[in-house]
C-alpha cells in the first residue's frame, strides 16, 4: 500500500456521543484510539482521546481486555484451591492478594492466626510492597525515557523474587499466605536473604532518588501535571498512594492495624499537592516506610508455628500422619471435599500497594464461597484519568497514567 | 458494634425502616430500593461517609423474592468506621435507583453490576457494558449462567464433538 491509498480511520462517534463534547459531533475535534496494545498503557487497556490538536478534552479507558471471570471461577472451587486464583488478579502484588482473601476467609471462619505467622506474613507482604512499587518506578522512568531506572528497578526486584522463590518456590504466583497461616514455616537462610536486601536496598533508593527526584528533565514533565483534589479523589473511590498525595492521611495499616501492623512504628506518607510529582514522592517514601517494618519485624520474630492448630481449617502436618488416625481423616477430608464454612458475609480489606484492597467474602454454608468479590484498587484508581487529564497534552496524559499505577490484572478480574 | 454507629443505624432504621444484620461485627443494614438514595446521601452528607468502597451484587437463584442483593460498603474516614448498606432486589425487572450523582466511583462500579447480574440502575449517565464486550449475551455472574467448558474428544466421540464446535471448518 501506498502512503496515498492510507485512509484515517476514524472512530464513530455513535456510541460514545454521551461521553464526548458536541465538538466531536461536529467534527471539530478528533477522535483518537490510544491501546489497547500500547507501550505506555502498562497492558490491555484502551482509551479512547477526544483531542484539540494535542490538548485531551476527553479521556474514556475501555477496560475489561483482560477480564477472566475469577470472580465466577472462585464460586466454582473449595475455598482451598480458590486461593490459587487471586494470585492471578493484582499480578504485581500476589502475596498481598493471598493475605486479602485468607483474612476474608479466616474473619468467617473465626480462626486465629499466630504471632510468628503474623509476623512473616507482614515481612512478606511489605516485601511485596517494595517490589510492587519497584515495577511501577521502573515504568515511570521508562514512560518519562528514563531508561536506565527500569534497569536498576528490575536487578532489584529480583533480590526480591528470589526470596519468595525461597519461602514458596515461586518467583510470583505463590500461594504461600494460606487460611489459618502459612503453607509452611520459612527456611533457615530466610533471615539472612532478607538482612541482605535490607543492607542494599537503602542505598539503591539514594540512587533512584539521585537520578529521578531532582532531575530537571523529569520535573518539567511531571511537577503540576495531573493535579487532584481530596474531595475528586474520595468521590471517585480512589484510595492508596493517590490519596495521600492529595493530603489525606489513610492508611489501612494505621486506620484499622491488622496482622500486628500496630506494633511497628512507621509513617503514613503524604502530600499536599495531588500531581503526579507528589504521587512520585509517596511511593518513594513508602519504599523507605516498608523496609523500616520489615527491620523491625524482623528483629522480634518470635519462635512458634505457623500455622493454626485448628484441624477443622488447616491441614495437619505430614509427621502425624503416620500416627494419628484423626490427622488422617482430617487430611482426606480437607484435601477432597475441603472446608465448611459458617454462613454469613464478610468484608475485609488490606493496604495494598495501590490503595485498598477488599475481599467481599459469602458463604451459603458450603465448602464453595457462595459469591468473592474483589474491590481492587486500580479499578477505581483508573476512573480518575479522564478527570486529571483534561486540558493536558497527550505527553502529559502518559505520565500520569504511569503515576496512577494500574495493574490491568488488578482491574479487569 | 460501636456507639457511634449504634446511633447513625438507629437514624436509618426510623427514618428509612431499615433493617439490621450483624456478623463478625460488621453492620449490614437492609433497605428498600427507594430508600437507597436518601440513605446514601445522608451518609456521605451528615456522617462523613465519604468513601463508596464497593458496590457490588449477590445472586440469590432460584429464590425470586428477593433474587438479588445489591451492596453498598462505604468507609468513613473522619470517623475510621464501615457500613454495608444492602438493598433487596426482586428476579422481575430488576431495578435499582443509581447512585452515579452521588459517589462518582459508584458509576463504573453499577455499569459492572449492570455487566455481570443484568440489574438495571435508573437514570444512570452511562448504562454500558463494562468488562464484557459490547455484543454479549447475558450476565455471567448470575447463579443460573453456567461456567464454560470444553467438552474432553475421545475416538468415539470426536466427530460429534468436532461438529459442534465453533471455530471455521474447511
Amino acid at each position: 500500500m501506498t502512503m496515498s491509498e492510507y485512509v484515517l480511520q476514524e472512530i464513530p462517534v455513535g456510541p460514545y456521543k454521551h461521553l464526548v463534547s458536541e465538538r466531536a459531533v461536529t467534527g471539530e475535534t478528533m477522535l483518537l484510539n490510544m491501546g489497547p496494545q500500547h507501550p505506555s498503557t502498562h497492558g490491555v487497556l484502551r482509551l479512547l482521546l477526544e483531542l484539540d490538536g494535542e490538548i485531551i478534552v476527553n479521556a474514556i479507558p475501555d477496560i475489561g481486555f483482560l477480564h477472566t471471570g475469577i470472580e465466577k471461577n472462585m464460586e466454582a472451587k473449595t475455598y482451598l484451591k480458590a486461593e490459587v486464583m487471586c494470585d492471578r488478579l493484582d499480578y504485581m502484588n500476589p502475596l498481598g492478594n493471598n493475605l486479602s482473601y485468607c483474612m476474608a476467609v479466616e474473619k468467617l471462619a473465626g480462626l486465629d492466626v499466630t504471632p510468628r505467622a503474623q509476623a512473616l506474613r507482614v515481612i512478606l507482604v511489605e516485601l511485596q510492597r517494595i517490589a510492587s512499587h519497584l515495577v511501577w518506578l521502573g515504568a515511570f522512568g521508562l514512560d518519562l525515557a528514563a531508561m536506565s531506572v527500569f534497569l536498576y528497578c528490575f536487578r532489584e526486584r529480583e533480590v526480591i523474587l528470589d526470596i519468595f522463590e525461597l519461602v514458596s518456590g515461586q518467583r510470583m504466583m505463590t500461594t504461600y499466605i494460606r487460611p489459618g497461616g502459612l503453607w509452611r514455616d520459612v527456611p533457615v537462610e530466610f533471615e539472612a536473604a532478607v538482612r541482605n536486601f535490607l543492607k542494599i536496598f537503602p542505598k539503591r533508593i539514594d540512587e533512584y532518588e539521585a537520578l529521578l527526584s531532582k532531575n530537571p528533565l523529569l520535573l518539567d514533565r511531571v511537577v503540576g501535571i495531573g493535579k487532584l483534589s481530596a474531595e475528586d479523589a474520595l468521590s471517585y473511590g480512589v484510595t492508596g498512594p493517590g490519596l495521600r498525595a492529595c493530603g489525606v492521611e489513610w492508611d489501612l495499616r494505621k486506620a484499622r492495624p491488622y496482622m500486628g501492623y500496630e506494633q511497628y512504628d512507621f509513617r503514613v506518607p503524604t502530600r499536599k499537592e495531588g500531581d503526579t510529582y507528589a504521587r512520585y514522592i509517596v511511593r518513594i517514601e513508602e519504599l523507605r516506610e516498608s523496609l523500616k517494618i520489615i527491620e523491625q519485624a524482623l528483629n522480634k520474630l518470635p519462635m512458634g508455628p505457623v500455622n493454626s492448630d485448628n484441624r477443622k481449617f488447616v491441614p495437619p502436618p505430614r509427621s502425624e500422619l503416620g500416627t494419628s488416625m484423626e490427622a488422617l481423616i482430617h487430611h482426606f477430608k480437607l484435601w477432597t471435599e475441603g472446608f465448611s464454612m459458617p454462613k454469613g458475609a464478610v468484608y475485609s480489606a488490606v493496604e495494598s500497594p495501590r490503595g485498598e484492597l477488599g475481599v467481599y467474602l459469602e458463604s451459603d454454608g458450603g465448602p464453595k464461597p457462595y459469591r468473592v468479590h474483589w474491590r481492587t484498587p486500580s479499578f477505581d484508581n483508573l476512573s480518575v484519568i479522564s478527570l486529571i487529564t483534561k486540558g493536558h497534552l497527550v505527553a502529559d496524559l502518559i505520565a500520569i497514567l504511569a503515576s496512577i499505577d494500574i495493574v490491568l490484572g488488578d482491574i479487569d478480574r | 458494634m460501636d456507639n457511634k454507629l449504634e446511633k447513625i443505624v438507629q437514624v436509618l432504621q426510623e427514618k428509612a425502616g431499615a433493617t439490621l444484620e450483624e456478623f463478625r461485627g460488621e453492620v449490614h443494614v437492609l433497605l428498600d430500593a427507594g430508600q437507597i438514595v436518601d440513605a446514601l446521601t445522608f451518609l456521605r452528607d451528615e456522617h462523613g461517609f465519604s468513601l463508596l468502597s464497593t458496590l457490588t451484587a449477590v445472586d440469590y437463584w432460584p429464590q425470586a423474592e428477593p433474587r438479588f442483593h445489591v451492596i453498598y460498603q462505604l468507609t468513613s474516614l473522619t470517623q475510621n468506621l464501615s457500613l454495608q448498606l444492602r438493598v433487596p432486589v426482586g428476579a422481575s425487572q430488576p431495578k435499582v435507583p443509581t447512585a452515579a450523582h452521588i459517589f462518582t466511583s459508584a458509576n463504573r462500579r453499577e455499569r459492572e453490576v449492570y455487566d455481570m447480574f443484568g440489574i438495571e440502575f435508573e437514570g444512570h449517565p452511562d448504562p454500558r457494558r463494562i468488562l464484557m464486550p459490547e455484543d454479549w449475551q447475558g450476565h455471567p455472574l448470575r447463579k443460573d449462567y453456567p461456567l464454560g467448558y470444553e467438552e474432553p474428544q475421545f475416538t468415539f466421540n470426536f466427530e460429534e464433538i468436532d461438529l459442534r464446535k465453533p471455530y471455521v471448518k474447511e
